[in-house]
């Protein structure tokens, strides 16, 4: 196949040629970035939140009256163990994915000076850490007497606690997290632990990388803890033990109202948790699928143009021998190099909307991947646009060139 | 002439179905992606008081100590109690009014309505005329009760429906968290978007059924609700205590009418904040702002970012649909070179040329403009359907309407431009000799 006919044809036809090629490049910088964002949101919702997810669940309680806390976390938890298939039941502030509670700016020293970041507190009564479900990668679990320290405010001071080694990392970046501590005002804290994974109730205020600046505090339940319950049951019981426990407030709380937004399963508190990421994703797509089926609809316009005006050198090129699939040939290659030209000008396009996006929204930098598969895409999409108006071509018969001249 | 063109340009756009039908659906789908983007946000970013948001101001101070200053550092968003209630009785703007978020339980004397939780904002008495609420019956409480920590009540036209009928309620009682409240007004529908005067309750889609006097909240120790910021040994303040005195928690709002009266206020926070600081209660140096409505929302952010990075990406699409019109366009008009040459050579100039065939490109931009609407109201419907607060605010509204066929017609006339000039370029005899 000779190139060099087709670029002196191109030449001649400098607007339109340009024209595809700038929609090509438009739709190649649109198709990257929304790729990309949808990637990226995908990957988020894909956090691992370090907690037995499947196996877990949590009962709000509203409307009781503080003083008699003790008393009804004791009925409370007297009443979710008498529910067949469950397999713990604690007291919590807060589980991943629910309404947050508990954050607060730490220091690194007394005198609070070294600002150390906000983090999420956990604060769970005895059996709380076990029915998480995390796991200790340094150091220990609370030991029993653990859970005995009184509270101040919503947290107990002098407390052993577990970092993340995330929050480790950030802290005490290459040393030993255990035995380091930290203050939350006057309250001070001794890192005894560190785990795995924890995730943010909400995730991190600081981005991604402060998703799991979180600490489990073991702490007696009472008034500053209170209403709310972690239920553990295998994952096929789960739904019908929340169930029985929701039911069961109305006979062991009549004191109290169970708030059913806040009482949800951890996977369901998650499907909720991502919803407008996953909406966004959506909408993403259907750009995506619009644009690709725009663009199609450019080539096939233009294409079919460019062949009804060049019947009659078609028909001449057949009576001088050309055969069928020669036309066939030089359409598809004209679109080739159309479409090249395209993505070449959409690459730089692509990458000067990326940047624009990183200074207004949270994005990384585009991968050069994603700029590959759009070009496959829009190779694969303009042959296939312009096959229908070169087949159409190649039926020219060669007769065409004797007449109308 | 006009209507000639126009009867010329629908004879051709006729002529060509298949080309016609591309052109208007590449506009018809990038106008319709914008609009509908565009509306979500025309309707976010909108004013919650029309007429009035200029004179409203929010006052910020920064009473908190030294731990963690720094020279740059915005001062926090809210206030404390002892502020809030200095600044409420020095009374130096027109109006004021300190106000929180909460939640309280209803006991209906029907028994046949079970009690229920309501969104309650305790306020001082200028919330209303200050923010212009519409009253349906009654009025508000005013500031002597306030201070007399009156059991009086404001109620929503909603929950005046649900409890009353819509009937007058004023001068009944309501039983609030076990405390008999009269009930002194109606207001008619009245919901603000976004929640300006109360972001951490969720900033759109948000309203209050009750509205009762602070003090009295203070008194009766209701529930509140929203954000508790502290710093130093400050307790966070569970549902019903009161948060310490180095914690922030109050909303506070003034309305000043000239910018001079701005500006005073302005010089007022700074005297204020030095002569807490000679007294030791403030320990940083004056660090005051005074936004108004329209400022504070856009230091805020509250327009989500998802829905502006949703505009940008319909505003690229169109740009793509565009130059796909311009292409199509060029291949139609280039197509008509026989018909442009004999108009020519009969003696029409070429701008009579380009004014035939921009109509032409008008008549693609209307209907798709009509399509790309369509599109819109389908497009604001998915909207509606999704979870987040403001979901259920996505309507088109007239100017929204009109906006769409404005952008419709203005885009393709745009895109017309450069196929019509070079298809005007057309030497007469040449085309004639052709054929």
């Amino acid at each position: 196949m000779q190139i060099q006919p087709i670029l002196a044809a191109l030449r001649r036809h400098r607007l339109a040629t340009l024209l595809i090629a700038m929609e090509i490049a438009l739709a190649c910088a649109v198709l990257c970035n929304a790729a990309f964002l949808i990637a990226t949101r995908w990957q988020q919702a894909r956090i691992h939140s370090g907690v037995d997810e499947a196996s877990l669940a949590v009962l709000t309680l509203e409307g009781y009256d503080p003083a008699h806390a003790v008393d009804l976390n004791a009925r409370v938890l007297a009443g979710l163990r008498a529910i067949p298939g469950l397999q713990s039941a604690s007291v919590i502030n807060a589980v991943p994915f629910g309404q947050h509670a508990g954050t607060a700016g730490i220091t690194t020293d007394a005198a609070g000076q070294h600002f150390g970041g906000v983090v999420d507190f956990y604060a769970g009564g005895p059996g709380s850490f076990e029915a998480l479900g995390v796991k200790v990668v340094a150091g220990q679990a609370p030991a029993p007497e653990a859970y005995q320290r009184p509270m101040h405010s919503f947290l107990p001071d002098d407390a052993t606690v577990l970092v993340t080694s995330a929050l480790a990392d950030h802290l005490w970046p290459g040393g030993d997290p255990l035995g380091k501590e930290f203050w939350v005002g006057r309250f001070h804290f001794r890192v005894g632990g560190v785990l795995d994974h924890l995730m943010r109730q909400r995730g991190g205020e600081g981005g991604p990388a402060t998703a799991e600046w979180s600490v489990f505090v073991p702490a007696p339940p009472g008034e500053q803890l209170v209403g709310r319950y972690l239920i553990r049951a295998k994952p096929a019981q789960l739904s019908g033990v929340l169930r029985d426990a929701r039911a069961a407030m109305a006979k062991v709380a009549p004191d109290a109202v169970v708030d059913l937004a806040n009482s949800q399963t951890v996977s369901d508190l998650r499907e909720d948790y991502f919803r407008r990421d996953r909406t966004m994703s959506r909408l993403l797509l259907g750009v995506i699928a619009a644009l690709l089926l725009v663009t199609a609809l450019g080539i096939v316009g233009l294409a079919s143009f460019w062949v009804q005006q060049r019947r009659r050198q078609i028909g001449v090129r057949r009576a001088l021998g050309a055969t069928r699939g020669d036309i066939l040939r030089y359409f598809q290659t004209e679109n080739f190099l159309i479409v090249t030209l395209g993505v070449l000008l959409g690459a730089a396009g692509a990458y000067a909307m990326n940047l624009a996006l990183m200074q207004r929204f949270e994005l990384s930098h585009l991968p050069a991947v994603y700029l590959l598969v759009a070009a496959v895409v829009l190779w694969s999409l303009g042959q296939l646009a312009v096959l229908g108006p070169a087949l159409r071509a190649a039926a020219v018969p060669p007769v065409v060139a004797t007449r109308s001249v | 002439m006009f209507q000639y063109y126009l009867d010329l340009a629908w004879r051709s756009l006729r002529r060509n179905k298949v080309l016609t039908a591309l052109m208007v659906l590449a506009i018809a789908l990038g106008i319709g992606a914008s609009i509908t983007t565009l509306t979500v946000l025309h309707v976010l970013s909108g004013d919650p008081l029309p007429g009035r948001s200029a004179e409203i101001y929010y006052p910020q101070i920064d009473p908190q100590d030294l731990r963690g200053m720094s020279p740059s550092k915005e001062p926090p968003s809210q206030l404390t109690l002892i502020d809030g209630m200095n600044l409420l009785r020095a009374a130096r703007a027109d109006r004021q009014a300190l106000m929180k978020g909460g939640e309280v339980p209803i006991q209906p004397e029907q028994s046949t309505l079970d009690p229920f939780y309501v969104n309650a904002r305790y306020t001082t008495a200028d919330f209303f005329p200050m923010f212009g609420t519409p009253f349906l019956f009654g009025h508000a409480w005013n500031s002597a009760d306030d201070e007399a920590k009156a059991r009086q009540v404001v109620i929503s036209s909603d929950l005046n429906q649900k409890l009353f009928g819509g009937a007058n309620s004023v001068g009944r009682t309501l039983r609030i968290s076990g405390t008999a409240f009269q009930i002194v007004g109606v207001l008619d529908h009245w919901q603000p978007n976004p929640h300006f005067y109360d972001l951490n309750t969720g900033s759109y889609a948000y309203s209050e059924q009750v509205f009762l006097p602070l003090q009295t909240m203070i008194d009766l120790h209701l529930s509140q609700d929203g954000s508790n910021d502290c710093w130093g040994n400050g307790g966070g303040g569970t549902d019903t205590v009161l948060p310490a005195d180095t914690c922030v928690w109050l909303q506070f709002w003034v309305q000043l009418k000239t910018p001079a009266e701005a500006a005073a206020y302005k010089q007022f926070l700074v005297h204020y904040s030095e002569e807490q600081r000679t007294l030791g209660r403030f320990q940083r140096p004056p660090n005051v702002r005074l936004r108004n409505l329209m400022q504070w929302l856009d230091y805020n952010g509250v327009v989500p970012d998802d829905v502006r990075l949703q505009t940008w990406l319909a505003f690229g699409f169109l740009v793509v649909c565009l130059v796909n019109t311009v292409g199509l366009m060029l291949a139609k008009f280039m197509r008509r070179a026989a018909e442009l040459g004999v108009r020519r050579a009969l003696g029409a100039s070429r701008r009579a040329l380009l004014v035939q065939l921009l109509i032409e490109a008008g008549v693609v931009g209307l209907v798709g403009g009509f399509g790309g609407a369509l599109l819109a109201l389908g497009g604001l419907w998915l909207v509606r359907q999704r979870s987040s607060d403001y979901a259920v605010l996505a309507h088109l509204d007239p100017s929204m309407l009109l906006m769409t066929f404005l952008l419709a017609l203005g885009a393709t006339l745009l895109a017309g431009l450069l196929p019509a000039w070079r298809a005007c370029q057309i030497a007469p005899a040449l085309q004639l000799k052709s054929n």
